[in-house]
Order: C-alpha cells, then structure tokens, then sequence
C-alpha cells in the first residue's frame, strides 16, 4: 500500500518565452485516490500530459519511474501500453459509434482484420456493468447525457487495463448525482487496486475523494498532503499563496425599482417533441441587484436565460416580458441587445467567443454598430475600446491584437464579460461566469459584477455552486425540473435550504 | 463605462496569460501573412530568370491581367465564401450561364449593352440568392447545394445555347474584356525605355500617392491612439516596394499599350472589397460567422443573412466574370468557365484562407491567383506542357495550404 506506483522527479517543461513546470516531483501510492490542485495556468494538465507522453520524452526535463522503472514515452499509446490511461475533459468518444465501438476503438476485437462483434458486445457489457452503466453496448453514445459517455470512458480505460487513471476534471460537466456515482465508482476502481489521479477545482470533492492532494502554483510542486484533516481553505491558500479570509468582495447593495419582469414563461424542447424545459418560470429583476439563479445541471437555467434571450435556444416558447413597466416581444437576439439585454454564455469556447480573432474583435463583436457610423467600423476607436476594457478589466494578454484562443479561462472571460458591458445592457445575465477559471480571477470577476450592479444595471447570476449564489447574491430563485421552486432574500438563504428547493419536486431522473 | 482598473481582491500571483504569445508566435504569424507575398516574389524572379526578363516585358505582364481578370473577379467573392466558412462549386457553370444571358441580350435581341449587362449581374444575383437560400435557410452544406448548382447551371447553359456560341459581342464589352485606355494626353518619352502614355503613368502615380497618404494617415491615426505600429523605415520601407512594384507594372503598360480596363476595374473591386472586408459591419460579420457561428449568433449577428447575402454577391460577381469572359472569347460558349471554381478556391487558399473558415483576405486571394496565373503564363513561356502547368499548380496548392497548417501547428504547440 505505501509503494509509490509512479515517482516524477525534477520535471520541467518550457514553452517559448514561458516555464509552465519547473522542477516538479511528485509520488503516486499504489491503490490511492490522488489529486491535483492549483490555479488555471499552474501546470496540471501540462505535468499530466508530460506523463502520458503527449509531449513525448525529450520533450521535458526530468526522469519519470512508473512500477519502479523509468519511463521515456515517445506517445501516448507508449504509456497507455503501460496501464496509465487520461481521460480528459473534452471527452474523446464518436458520437455515432456504439458504446462498444467507442470502448474498443483503437483496440478492435478482430480475428485477422474482422472485428468478432459478439466478443465486442460481450466485453463491453461485462466492462459497463463493473462501471455501473445500465446500457445496451450497441446504443450509440450520442443517445447518451454527459454523465455517462464519462463512464464510457473510464469503461475503455479499464479495456486497455488501466493501472493508472488519469482524469482531468471529471466532473466539470455533470451534475450532483452523476458526480457523486462517478465519486463511487472511483473508490471501487481504488478497491480493485487501480490508481487514480485526478484534477479537480471542486475541492469538496477533492476533500471527499482524495488520499492525498498534491499543491501546484506556477509550474512548481507547493505540497503533498494527506487529505485527512485538510480544508478547502487550506488548500486555496495553498494554491494561491495567501490565506483567503473572504473569497467574495464585501459589497453594499443599491436596489432600485424594478426593471425586467418575466411571467408565465414556457419553454419547449427544440430537439424532444413535448418535452418541457421550463414551466411557467416568473422572475423579477431590480437595478443594482444581483439575482441568483440556483438549480442543478438540467434544471432549465441556460433553457430559461437563452430562452429570453431573443429565443436563442427552444420552441414553443410563452409568456410575457416585461421591461420598466412595458411589454417586450424579444423575437431575436438582435431586438434583446437593442432592448438593454445581455447573456454572456455558461460554454465561453463554444457560444462565447471566436477563438481566432484577437481581443479587440472579440470585444467589438456584440456592439460594433456602436462603433459604425453608415456600416463602416472605426477601427482605431474599437482599437480604443477593447484596450480600455484591457485595462479596466485586467485582461492579462501584452496587447488587444492578441488572439483569443491563447488566453487563459479567466481571461476569455473577461473578454466576454467586456463585450457585453460594452453594448451598455440594463440586464445582464452570467451563465455560470466563474465556471473552470481560478480562484483569483474568480474574485476579480466578483468584483466587476458588484461593479455593473452599482451602476444600476440589474445582474441574474446562475450559478451551480452555492457557496458562490450565497456569497454573491441580493437574493436567489431556485429552479428544478424547469419550475421556480424559491426565492430566498441572501439573509434567509443556507446551502441545505437552497439545495432542498433545488430538488424539490424532481422525478428520478432516467 | 466606468469600471475602474481591478486593485482590490486578493493578490494573485501574476501568471503568464498566454504562453508563447510572445516571440516565435509573433514571428510565425508574420511569416504567415507575408509569406504568400514572399512566395509571389520568389516565383515572378524565378520566371524572369527562366524566360530571360521576357516574363516582365510589357506585353507579357499585360497578358497576364487579362488572362486572369475573370479567375481574380471570381477568386474575390470566393475568398468571402471561404471566409464564412463556406465553398462555392458552381462558379465556373454561373460564369457560363451568365455569359449565354449575356450573349442572348446582346447578340440576339440586340439589347444596348448597358442594360444587358445589368440584367445579367441581377441574373447572376438571383443564382446566388437561389444557392444561399438552400445554405442559409434551408440547411444544407454549401459543398452539395454548389455540387448540384454546378450540373444545374451547366445544364441551363446548354439549354440555352444548345451546341453554339453565340457572338460577336458589342464593341464596349469587347474593350471591357480585352480593351485598353485611350492616350488622351499622348505619350511621353521615357529615355531608353521608349514613348509611354501620360494618362496611364498619371493614373499610377494618383493611385500610388494616394496609397502613400492613406497609408500615412491610418498609421498617424493609430499612433494618437496610441496603438503599436511598425518601426518607421519598415513602414517606408514596406511603402516604397509597394509602391516600386506599382509604378513598375503601369510604366511597362503605359509603354505597351496603356492601362487594361479589366484592371482598372479589378482595382476597384480589389479597394472596394478590402474595405468591405476590413471596416464595414457586415465584412467584419462575416468573418464574425466563419470564426464561430455561434458565438456571431449569440452576439447578434444575423448569421443566416449574412450567409444569404455572400451567395448573392458570389453571383454577381460570376455574371461579370461571366460576361468578361464572353467579351474576351467575343462569344458566349457553352463550355465557357470550366473548371474556373478550381482556380477561384485555389487563388483563395493559396492566398492564405483557412479551411475552417474565418481567416482570409482579398489581396491574399488577390495574390492567389497571381500566383497561378504567373505559372500559367511563366511556364508556356518556356514552352512546358499543360500536364506539367497543371502539376506544379496542384502541387503550389497543396504546398501553400501545408505551409499555413504547419505554422498554425507551431503556433498552437506553444500553448
């Protein structure tokens, strides 16, 4: 049991003009669950992609021993020989093979070039039912949500009979009961003797998880602690250096007279005929309020927000808004920003961005009629606008022709948040803005909303953490299973209370 | 707004936002934007050594811009294609099409010419709107609504025009075509180059003052603004081989027989869409939709218009391909335009578009199709087969396109 299975010594990897690691060591014990900490940008996923020979040997400086011998991967099928498989966030599955095709891809059951489909389907059963999967081997993993295609994957780690599973936030994408399965089976797979290391921001779960948690901050090894007697507080300080008293900025609230009013909302699958994503949902925002939106993944939250967002997302879509005391019809995005609203998306790279454009183009993308006079762009004025929100947000990147797609998750969200502060909306609506950025910038991003309120603008905050609605919000709505289930003023509001409307009249999910 | 720089909160260690952003990045992109031109040097001294300086004479250099004209008009509106994302198959057939309309007003119902080319550009438009409708509103990938546009547009040709062509063309659209600018003011002696035409040369050294004070004024415009600007003698440096190239391509004209009017015309539409592309709210958009189309749909922007309207424009510009063309065979023929749509998306991703969309300029398609059209040209100077013209452009394809993807690679392992 106290054997370490993997030995990382003085690792170092630089990229032109940046060290991401620095002399890192770190020990893997036979049979632990073991995380990784530390800040976006702090080397995790570059260390991870080190060991499992993406950036093959020569590539690093530094010796790797796994099962007492030393390693020199030339790819990632070297250390996937070996038993050390990566799951990453982005998952790699094809979304129109089967769950079997996807389990033995790469690694077909064949007999001289013909795959052996019963021995395919077969396997593949026996290797959901030890991950917990319910599914017929033959459906495809398109039918299937986010949580499972994640047991897909950890079903074809354990068909390349895995000694050591790499997986780079697991649970990024799935909601509280899919996590807390996933948890389970990863203390079964610990159970059997696998190894597990695993990269979190959600330290409660690190905490509930882990044997031991390994620290980074700027591409150095901080520490190694065993989880026992170890808080979520000690581990940010860690990861950031300093002890964190308050992880929210204090902020006075000026609430003024109401300004956006939705009533009665309904809102259709566009994919699912009949199905209903939200039921009736009535909200009420204020100027200089910050509102929360509580609910669990699959909710309604992005349903609802898109929803009202000039119908950018459903069908079948009723009820009434309803702005400073007058009716809207909000047909298009294009009539929501003319009406004073924004909706900065909870899937930054996907909906949020166009990931090779520079900064400036970035920041001009929602407002650059602003910018036009008879349809054509002032150049040198945007050039201005996007390096005051350079600035006044603190963009880290050397200019606004920077692109996009370099930058780190904190950073594209400022971006973000830039250009929808700069069509001057009344409303704003934050899908989830902290989600997958680091604790410093979540602080920053705090800030700046408390900022938008205190100007007057009224905030709807959704969010799935609620030690962040707690800290953040004038006053939160629930939402389960597509219905308002609460509105809770902050004084009133407690996690357990908050996290019992959140379920409240949900049917098991399928 | 009156967000003020962020100075409370807790101190975070100040972390490299983006890796590599800096250095070899820089250069790398660099290289990418400018190695096309690079490239267009390298390949115009290469033929001039070849051909012995016949590739620069003056007629040669003339007969390369009208060769070419129809392929850079065509190769303009793909590049905006391109970069929202798209591909347009069905030029070469729209060209055909447009020029046996063309040919049918002109020739046969013996419409005045200006009229009947309007007619033929609003045909054009109507093809266009025709296919961007199936792509924007409808669906469906641009790649199979082109692919059946190409058959059906061929087919309507030959309907029209059964086995014939149909000429001769009025004189104005002959001129167009293949025509020169008249010697208003005479010529003047030029030394030993010999006489050459003083509109022409003054022509070019309007265009060329005029590209020096735009120049100057974008770049004095950017430093109030205190933006970062090229080192002054790069930028003068930069401005006096522009400017060396121009004047010595209108001097060997003025010396052979004045300024094309295709070119004068290509020059126009070159200014004009680099304009579009650069400063205009739907240019922008449109490099908005071929980024990420959903972040343009999130941000307002009206994807499935600006889809629709790049069709039409691509149409438009097929009928005046088309009818250029038509002036220059001096009739409409039913194989007119074969294989043009090859040569249009060559000249675009030569010219440094990306495959995926959302990258690309028209001076790079621009360069693109020079770049084909001097091979074409340097290559039967010296006498070399077709099968040998068309191997070593599919090969400069091919090179061109390796080249970007390679340093997006680099630039993308510093991450």
């Amino acid at each position: 049991m106290t054997e370490a299975i993997l030995r990382m010594r003085g690792i170092s990897k630089s990229f032109p003009g940046v060290k991401a690691l620095e002399d890192v060591d770190i020990e893997v014990l036979r049979g632990e669950i073991h995380a990784i900490c530390g800040e976006n940008g702090a080397g995790k996923s570059t260390l991870m992609k080190v060991l499992s020979g993406v950036y093959p040997h020569g590539d690093y400086e530094g010796e790797i021993t796994f099962e007492g011998e030393p390693c020199r991967f030339a790819g990632i099928r070297d250390s996937e020989h070996r038993g050390i498989v990566i799951i990453h966030q982005e998952l790699a599955l094809v979304p129109n093979l089967s769950i079997a095709e996807n389990i033995f891809l790469g690694n077909e059951r064949a007999h001289r070039g013909m795959i052996d489909w019963n021995a395919t389907n077969a396997a593949a059963a026996e290797l959901l039912r030890r991950v917990g999967l319910h599914e017929n081997p033959v459906t495809p993993v398109i039918d299937l949500g986010v949580g499972k295609q994640q047991l897909v994957e950890i079903a074809k780690a354990l068909s390349k009979r895995v000694k050591l599973l790499i997986l780079d936030e697991p649970t990024a994408a799935l909601n509280d009961e899919d996590s807390a399965h996933l948890l389970d089976l990863l203390r079964g797979l610990r159970d059997e003797g696998i190894t597990c290391v695993i990269i979190s921001h959600k330290l409660n779960e690190v905490l509930a998880i882990a044997d031991r948690v390994t620290i980074l901050r700027d591409g150095k090894t901080i520490t190694t602690l065993p989880a026992e007697g170890l808080t979520e507080d000690k581990i940010i300080s860690g990861m950031v250096g300093r002890d964190l008293d308050h992880r929210f900025p204090p902020h006075e609230p000026k609430i003024g007279a109401e300004i956006l009013r939705i009533e009665d909302w309904t809102v259709h699958s566009p994919t699912q005929h009949g199905r209903v994503l939200v039921r009736g949902a009535n909200l009420m925002l204020r100027r200089g309020e910050i509102v929360g939106l509580a609910g669990l993944m699959g909710a309604g939250r992005t349903e609802l927000a898109m929803s009202v967002f000039g119908r950018a997302y459903g069908t079948g879509i009723s009820g009434r808004i309803i702005k400073d005391g007058q009716e809207i019809k909000l047909r298009s995005v294009q009539e929501a920003i003319r009406h004073g609203i924004a909706y900065a998306t909870e899937d930054r790279k996907r909906y949020g961005l166009n990931l090779i454009e520079d900064i400036k183009r970035n920041v001009s993308a929602a407002g650059l009629r602003k910018l036009a006079r008879r349809g054509w762009v002032d150049d040198n004025e945007e050039y201005r606008v996007a390096d005051h929100f350079r600035q006044s947000m603190n963009i880290k990147a050397p200019s606004v022709l920077s692109i996009t797609g370099k930058l780190s998750g904190g950073n594209q969200q400022k971006v973000v948040l830039s250009k929808w502060i700069f069509t001057d909306p009344d409303v704003l609506i934050l899908d989830e803005p902290t989600r997958g950025i680091d604790v410093g910038a979540k602080y920053e991003i705090y800030t700046i909303i408390n900022r938008l309120a205190d100007e007057g603008k009224a905030v709807l905050f959704i969010s799935s953490e609620l030690p962040e609605l707690l800290g953040l919000c004038d006053r939160i709505y629930t939402l389960s299973a597509g219905r308002i289930t609460g509105e809770v003023p902050r004084a009133e509001a407690t996690q357990e209370g908050l996290m019992t409307l959140m379920t409240a009249g949900q049917e098991v999910p399928r | 707004m009156t967000i003020a720089p962020t100075d409370a909160g807790p101190a975070v260690d100040e972390q490299p936002a983006a890796p590599g952003s800096r250095g070899p990045f820089r250069f790398s992109i660099n290289l990418r934007q400018s190695g096309i031109y690079i490239a267009f040097a390298l390949i115009v001294l290469l033929f001039t050594v070849l051909t012995g300086g016949d590739m620069l004479a003056p007629q040669n250099i003339s007969n390369i811009i009208v060769q070419n004209s129809y392929i850079l008009i065509l190769a303009i509106g793909m590049i905006l294609v391109i970069i929202a994302g798209h591909i347009d198959l069905s030029v070469g057939s729209v060209v055909a099409v447009t020029g046996a309309v063309a040919g049918v007003l002109m020739v046969d119902h013996h419409m005045a010419w200006p009229l009947a080319l309007v007619i033929t550009l609003v045909v054009g438009g109507l093809i266009g709107a025709w296919q961007g409708y199936w792509v924007a509103y409808f669906g469906i990938p641009a790649f199979i609504v082109t692919l059946a546009g190409m058959l059906l547009f061929r087919a309507l040709t030959l309907t029209v025009l059964g086995n014939r062509g149909i000429g001769p063309f009025p004189d104005a659209v002959r001129t167009l075509s293949n025509g020169f600018t008249d010697g208003y003011l005479g010529n003047v002696g030029l030394g030993p180059l010999g006489g050459a035409d003083l509109v022409s040369l003054l022509i070019g050294v309007l265009a060329v003052a005029g590209f020096v004070v735009a120049q100057w004024r974008s770049r004095s415009a950017r430093l109030r603004y205190s933006q970062v600007v090229d080192p002054l003698p790069l930028f003068i440096g930069k401005i006096v081989v522009a400017a060396a190239v121009v004047m010595f391509v209108i001097v060997q004209l003025a010396r052979f027989r004045n300024l094309p009017w295709v070119l004068v015309l290509l020059a126009v539409l070159v200014l004009a869409y680099s304009l579009l592309t650069n400063r205009a709210v739907f240019g922008r958009q449109i490099y908005a939709v071929g980024g990420n189309v959903q972040a343009a749909t999130l941000s307002g922007v009206k994807v499935k218009s600006v889809v629709f309207w790049i069709f039409v424009n691509m149409g438009v510009l097929s009928a005046l391909a088309g009818v250029i063309f038509a002036g220059r065979l001096n009739q409409a023929n039913p194989t007119a335009g074969n294989q043009f749509e090859l040569d249009a998306i060559a000249a675009a991703f030569i010219g440094g578009a990306a495959v995926q969309g959302g990258v690309g300029k028209v001076i790079g398609a621009i360069t693109g199709g020079l770049i084909m059209g001097v091979i074409n040209n340097g290559m039967s100077l010296i006498g070399a087969q077709s099968e040998q013209v068309m191997l070593v452009k599919g090969a400069v394809l091919l090179a061109a396109v390796a080249f970007d993807v390679w340093t997006k690679r680099r630039a993308g392992a510093s991450r």
